[in-house]
């Protein structure tokens, strides 16, 4: 126990030892401890302020989508408005279009039975006068009773 | 408790006597340098105690220049935080009491710190194992706890001792430091009569803060030895136990873990203040 060397000898290595610490191991680890601080309060900091967008961007978004919403209610509202316009025009021509349609059939329709009517009417005159010929040709003078049958042909 | 080179049963006392004995080589007065017979030879050196503080100095140097190497902001791997958290647990302790700007201080008490904690943490070792190899290893003696021969705790003290009056000159000045020695604390008359008193006072007051300043050296190294030493004592005194040492020894090692790290801390602790001390202006 008692005092020698050895005392100077761990002084010297005592000083070496924390020369050696102060220069080589100190300063590094130091600089990746504060590196390492400000990026954390960097990356925190960054992170609020995303936050904070985010926050921002979902009001925004919300708003749009209620302005969009409005629109699209509007719009189908005009939509349906001009859709019920569209059919109630499109009815209408088409009541006009059939009457006309039927109004032309029906004069068609009467005049060719008119005209029907007309040749028929000839036709039995005809036949009529035909089978009248006929039958008076031994018993009757056409000529005494030509009178009755122009009286018979215009009455048919 | 084993035999020692055949020479009949070893009693308690020759145990205590053989694991308190320091490897040692001298130079005697004929100039060579011999091994073992250097009791009172101030020419001395301890060499186990050297050879434990040094290599622990290197563990302590290779594992934290390897994190210090691989330090990066990014990713720190597992090893690198555990590191990390020493620095900065050492470096808040340092902030806490040191206010000026240095860059030696705050190494100064991680080396320290973590060098006297490798150091007293070889107590830990069961007491038996590297003593009884090195004897098969043909080396008699091996006391393996660097913290418990007072050479060591007084080569780091007086370290500190001369870092104190560095730091001291270095504030004041030198007729600021031998102010701060001769006028506290109690201020001399400069005028008047009471003159006559003066070189008394400061005489006085010279030898009060000699021994102040002294002292805190001698209770920085002695604190630190009387500590590992009685609790290395403890240790050889139970393994004399026989069975009953298994449970002793765990209880006193688990209570040893915290003597270890808190003798580390004061230690540590009290170089931050004294120098602080030393380089705070009046």
């Amino acid at each position: 126990m008692d005092i020698n060397l050895t005392l100077i000898g761990q002084s010297i290595s005592m000083l070496l030892f924390v020369w050696f610490c102060m220069k080589f191991i100190w300063p590094p680890l130091m600089q990746a401890i504060e590196q390492r601080q400000a990026q954390i309060a960097d990356g925190l900091a960054a992170g609020e302020k995303g936050q904070q967008k985010l926050d921002k961007a979902n009001v925004e978004s919300k708003e749009i989508l209620d302005e969009a919403r409005k629109q699209a209610t509007g719009i189908l509202g005009q939509a349906n408005a001009r859709a019920n316009e569209i059919v109630s025009d499109g009815k209408q021509d088409g009541q006009q279009e059939r009457e006309r349609q039927l109004s032309l059939a029906k004069n068609d329709i009467e005049q060719e039975s008119n005209r029907a009517r007309d040749e028929l009417r000839d036709q039995v005159a005809q036949i009529a006068v035909a089978t009248a010929e006929k039958i008076l040709k031994r018993e009757i003078d056409a000529k005494a009773h030509e009178d009755i049958l122009n009286k018979l042909a215009k009455e048919l | 408790m084993a035999t020692e080179n055949g020479h009949g049963p070893l009693t308690s006392g020759d145990y205590i006597q053989h694991h308190l004995q320091n490897l040692q080589i001298c130079k005697v007065d004929s100039g060579e340098w011999i091994w073992n017979q250097c009791a009172g030879n101030p020419m001395a050196i301890n060499v186990d105690s050297m050879f434990w503080s040094i290599l622990l100095g290197f563990v302590f140097i290779i594992m934290f220049g390897a994190a210090a190497k691989k330090a990066s902001p990014e990713k720190p791997s597992k090893f690198q935080a555990f590191i990390e958290i020493i620095v900065d647990f050492i470096d808040s302790s340092v902030k806490d009491t040191y206010h000026g700007k240095s860059s030696l201080i705050a190494p100064l008490a991680l080396t320290i710190f973590m060098w006297v904690f490798l150091m007293n943490l070889m107590d830990l070792v069961p007491i038996d194992w590297l003593p009884e190899t090195s004897k098969y290893l043909g080396i008699e003696y091996m006391k393996v706890v660097p913290t418990t021969d007072v050479n060591i705790t007084f080569g780091m003290s007086i370290a500190v001792f001369f870092l104190i009056l560095f730091y001291s000159i270095r504030t004041k000045g030198i007729g600021g430091f031998i102010a701060e020695l001769t006028l506290h604390p109690i201020a001399p008359p400069l005028k008047g009569p009471g003159i006559i008193a003066a070189p008394f006072i400061i005489a006085f007051n010279f030898i009060l803060e000699s021994v102040s300043l002294l002292a805190k050296p001698l209770s920085l190294s002695l604190r630190l030895f009387g500590n590992m030493f009685a609790g290395e004592l403890i240790f050889i005194l139970i393994a004399l136990l026989g069975v009953w040492q298994l449970p002793l020894h765990f209880g006193w090692a688990v209570f040893h873990i915290l003597i270890v790290t808190l003798q580390a801390f004061i230690f540590m602790m009290l170089t931050v203040v004294y120098l602080t001390l030393a380089s705070e202006e009046h």
